[in-house]
């Protein structure tokens, strides 16, 4: 039996321009989606069904995108959560932050909430579903991976570390079809008293380099931060505590 | 006897099926789309057209025009001839003589044909173009002996039945490949395709000394965007392909081509052609695409070209330099077909290669392709002191700044630019954070909604203000401003505004005494003609002027002018960067260095990042804007 996948999209903003563009996670959401589900992916947003940027997502080749009409507004967790239930959805896809309203960031962790399905933060990747089990990719920082194992149903947010969304194709988009059903009229109680302004940058740690070549430089930059990866050596023989002391040396080409 | 009106029945039959082949070869043009043309007036231009305009370029190789108007102008006169005495009978004697002499004339320039054959240069194709030399001579041969007779100069019937069995052959193989070929596809095919086409050509303004560079907006409306199968192209366009010599001069003139990328204009031109009639190009004898055998490219009017006969790199390595098509003697427009193709591969397939998705993003959500902050596009000129439009309203020249002023050293560019102004005292401004990319990059990659879009916001912005000229720096943003926005101009923002390249606005400058400038002490110089400055905008002169000013003797490359060799700029071809043996700027900067100069003037921010990517030693390079302001005299007051 073919599952049923859903990618959720947002309204995205573009960090320079401030305008209007697809989300980069929610796109990566939606590759996601057509990598499990090839076009028989369904694509939900929850919003204005005229709003020119699910044209863009459409050109990834989305034949239809599913949108539940509502006004900007009105709140939109019972829209998704009573869509997603009476499409009895095995995997919600999301991504993990909001560029702007209320898209990724709360919604997945509310869904989860309400729907009682587990929710999955931070996806790489998706490998396998099989006897209603998922085999998902997590991405942890400097590029490593955990494999974990849900069980269906559940919801995930997809991190910049999975594939890329594919480019937007201006023709499919124009004329993919929006498929609309009536959203929710209730209005988002919380969003009312949010008040947004631009993000600041977070202070940094100043970091002295005594580097002296671009090398040394990028290895400062990249290396591993040092701790947590000891070893405390107490039954061991001198002999053996001695072995590992001096391949810990080599290894840190401390001796050659 | 029978036997004796032999030839004048196969001189009937051969014209015969002649001509329901070419009513063949024109229902496969008629697969293509609509596009209107004005038939009579095509048809009664097309005589001046050839003896003008195809023969300006011809004129260029000097042997071959004069082969050619001898063998052609031969031929057709004989083919008149020909039916005057031996299909109607005339036996006026004069008439006769009259069709020897055409007939000889013929045969001394098949004869040239013959001798070019002998040992043809890589650019022509060979295959059945290896016997065409030997088909005309046996056509000339032949009716010569058939006229004799009726010249009065052998009497009638002489040399019997064998001599008529004889001519009957010549005949049929003089006849089979100058009427029956023409319209079946032989080489022949070129005279009758290429007549028309040049009566219905998609740019009739190119005829008369005209030019026509300018990209034709695409239909954002059509069940399918761009060109995916060859009866997408207008049918006129399908002819044009059809008029193909395979002379191969614009393989030798392409850029890509000689950087070994997988692109050759000939060859792309003569899988349009198996595509518009069906088949694979096993037949094709001429050079290939550098790296691709010949033989695999399938195709046929309603199937995918890019699925199985051209590949997408060959439409991606394109330059958009129109070297090509300023060389082809057909008068074909290689670049409009590119691009309909690329139009396919982007707005419907979104299969821009490389960066060029990531570009075009850019460009939608910022109006800029590399993503910077729209609102950071004046920073350039926070030292300037430079007025903006919103202020001003009203001005004499408008300063376009192109996306140059996010490149640092582009910057360096519009700085001498404005100093040179200020010197003297041009009344300036710019629209600062209003202005936006031009879309040249958008519509090279095939984006044309992008474009659109951009052009249309331009031009809405620029009809707020008064100014009587706009002049820019950037060859690109130059040529879409002027023959490329008069298609969404609706309101006229750009009515009665002369649009100039700084190279044109600063010469007349000089000229005027406005400006005053030093002579320049360095060493040698040459100069580098921008493709969007010159080719299609037809600048070659003021670069030029200026540099003379400076007292300046330019060593010319030897591709100089409307031959100038692209830097490898245009096109979007570094966005999509397709690989091949060499890099098209290196070898740019090796015809430079021939000429020993030790300063290579550009006029065009592209060429100047292009050729200085170019690994030392090599000659300095800079806009003439640069080497001006170095010599500027500054008056003290
Ligand atoms: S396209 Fe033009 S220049 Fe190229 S081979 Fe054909 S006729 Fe010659
Ligand atoms: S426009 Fe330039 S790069 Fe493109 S095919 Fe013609 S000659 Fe080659």
């Amino acid at each position: 039996m073919p599952h049923k996948v859903i990618s959720l999209i947002s309204v995205g903003r573009h960090p320079q321009s401030g305008r209007s563009r697809r989300a980069d996670q929610d796109s990566r959401a939606v590759e996601l989606g057509l990598k499990l589900a090839g076009t028989d992916l369904d694509v939900v947003h929850a919003g204005n069904s005229e709003e020119p940027v699910l044209r863009q997502y459409a050109g990834m080749g989305l034949p239809k995108v599913t949108v539940l009409e509502q006004t900007e507004s009105a709140d939109a967790l019972p829209a998704l959560s009573s869509y997603l239930k009476a499409q009895q959805a095995d995997i919600v896809l999301t991504g993990v932050r909001a560029e702007s309203g209320e898209s990724s960031g709360m919604m997945p962790y509310l869904l989860s909430e309400q729907l009682g399905w587990p929710i999955v933060a931070r996806v790489a990747d998706i490998v396998e579903i099989k006897d209603g089990e998922a085999q998902v990719l997590l991405a942890l920082p400097r590029g490593q991976r955990r494999q974990v194992t849900v069980k269906l149903p559940f919801i995930a947010s997809v991190d910049n570390a999975a594939q890329a969304a594919r480019q937007s194709a201006f023709g499919p988009g124009l004329r993919a079809k929006m498929a609309t059903q009536s959203g929710s009229t209730e209005d988002d109680s919380v969003r009312v008293n949010w008040s947004e302004a631009p993000a600041k940058a977070r202070p940094k740690r100043l970091k002295v380099v005594k580097a002296k070549t671009a090398a040394d430089r990028f290895k400062a930059a990249t290396a591993k931060p040092q701790g947590g990866s000891g070893k405390v050596m107490k039954n061991e023989t001198a002999q053996e505590k001695a072995q590992a002391i001096f391949d810990l040396l080599i290894e840190e080409k401390v001796i050659r | 006897m029978v036997i004796d009106w032999l030839p004048s029945i196969l001189i009937v039959v051969l014209l015969l099926l002649g001509v329901i082949g070419m009513l063949r070869r024109a229902s496969l043009w008629r697969a293509g789309q609509p596009e209107k043309v004005n038939i009579v007036a095509g048809l009664m231009a097309m005589p001046g057209r050839y003896l003008k305009d195809l023969h300006h370029v011809v004129e260029r190789d000097k042997y071959m025009s004069r082969t050619h108007v001898a063998t052609g102008g031969g031929f057709v006169l004989s083919m008149v001839l020909v039916l005057v005495v031996h299909v109607f009978k005339v036996e006026e004697q004069i008439v006769a003589w009259a069709l020897l002499g055409a007939l000889l004339l013929m045969l001394v320039g098949a004869f040239f044909v013959f001798k070019r054959r002998l040992n043809p240069p890589e650019r022509l194709s060979k295959g059945p173009w290896m016997r065409l030399p030997k088909s005309l001579i046996t056509f000339a041969v032949t009716f010569i002996v058939l006229t004799l007779p009726a010249a009065g100069i052998l009497p009638e019937g002489t040399g019997g039945v064998a001599l008529i069995a004889v001519l009957s052959i010549g005949v049929i193989i003089g006849l089979g490949e100058l009427l029956f070929g023409m319209g079946w596809g032989g080489p022949m095919k070129h005279a009758f395709a290429g007549a028309l086409h040049l009566a219905f050509h998609r740019r009739p303004e190119r005829f008369g000394g005209g030019r026509s560079t300018g990209l034709k907006p695409a239909n954002l409306d059509g069940d399918v965007l761009g060109v995916a199968k060859p009866s997408d192209f207008k049918w006129n366009q399908l002819l044009g392909f059809d008029a193909c010599v395979q002379c191969g001069k614009c393989q030798a003139m392409c850029p890509a081509f000689a950087a070994g990328q997988p692109l050759n204009p000939k060859k792309l031109i003569q899988d349009m052609v198996v595509g518009l009639a069906g088949g694979s190009d096993a037949n094709y004898a001429g050079s290939p695409y550098p790296g691709k055998e010949i033989g695999q490219a399938k195709g046929s009017p309603n199937e995918i070209i890019t699925a199985g006969l051209v590949s997408q790199e060959t439409l991606w390595s394109c330059t958009t330099c129109r070297a090509c098509v300023e060389e082809c003697p057909m008068m074909i427009e290689h670049v409009d077909a590119i691009v309909d193709m690329r139009r396919f591969l982007t707005m419907e397939k979104g299969e821009t290669p490389n960066k060029g998705s990531e570009v075009l993003e850019n460009i939608i959500a910022t109006d800029n392709p590399g993503g910077y902050a729209p609102g950071s596009r004046t920073n350039w000129a926070a030292d300037q002191n430079l007025a903006v439009m919103k202020d001003k309203k009203e001005v004499d020249v408008l300063f376009w700044v192109s996306d140059g002023a996010f490149d640092m050293r582009s910057q360096r560019i519009l700085r001498a630019f404005v100093k040179l102004m200020k010197a003297a005292k041009v009344d300036v401004a710019i629209l600062g954070d209003e202005e936006r990319d031009s879309g040249d990059v958008a519509r090279r990659l095939g984006d044309d909604a992008t474009f659109q879009s951009l052009a249309k916001r331009n031009l809405a912005t620029l009809g707020q203000y008064k100014f009587n000229k706009i002049v820019t720096t950037d060859p690109h943003a130059y040529h879409c401003l002027r023959n490329e926005y008069a298609d969404f101009d609706k309101d006229g923002a750009l009515a009665g505004v002369e649009v100039l390249h700084h190279t044109t606005f600063l010469n007349r400058l000089v000229q005027s005494g406005a400006l005053k400038l030093d002579a320049f002490k360095g060493g040698k110089v040459t100069y580098h003609d921008p493709c969007y400055l010159g080719r299609y905008n037809g600048e070659y002169e003021a670069p030029r002027d200026l540099l003379r000013s400076l007292g300046i003797e330019i060593a010319e490359m030897e591709r100089s002018g409307f031959r100038s060799r692209c830097c490898g700029g245009g096109g979007g071809a570094p966005i999509t960067d397709i690989p091949g043996e060499r890099r098209i700027a290196d070898m740019r900067m090796e015809d430079a260095s021939a000429t020993g100069a030790e300063l290579v003037a550009v006029g065009c921010q592209q060429c100047t990042a292009m050729l200085e990517g170019v690994v030392e030693p090599r000659p300095e390079v800079k806009d003439i804007s640069e080497i001006l302001v170095d010599q500027l005299i500054e008056e003290v007051h």
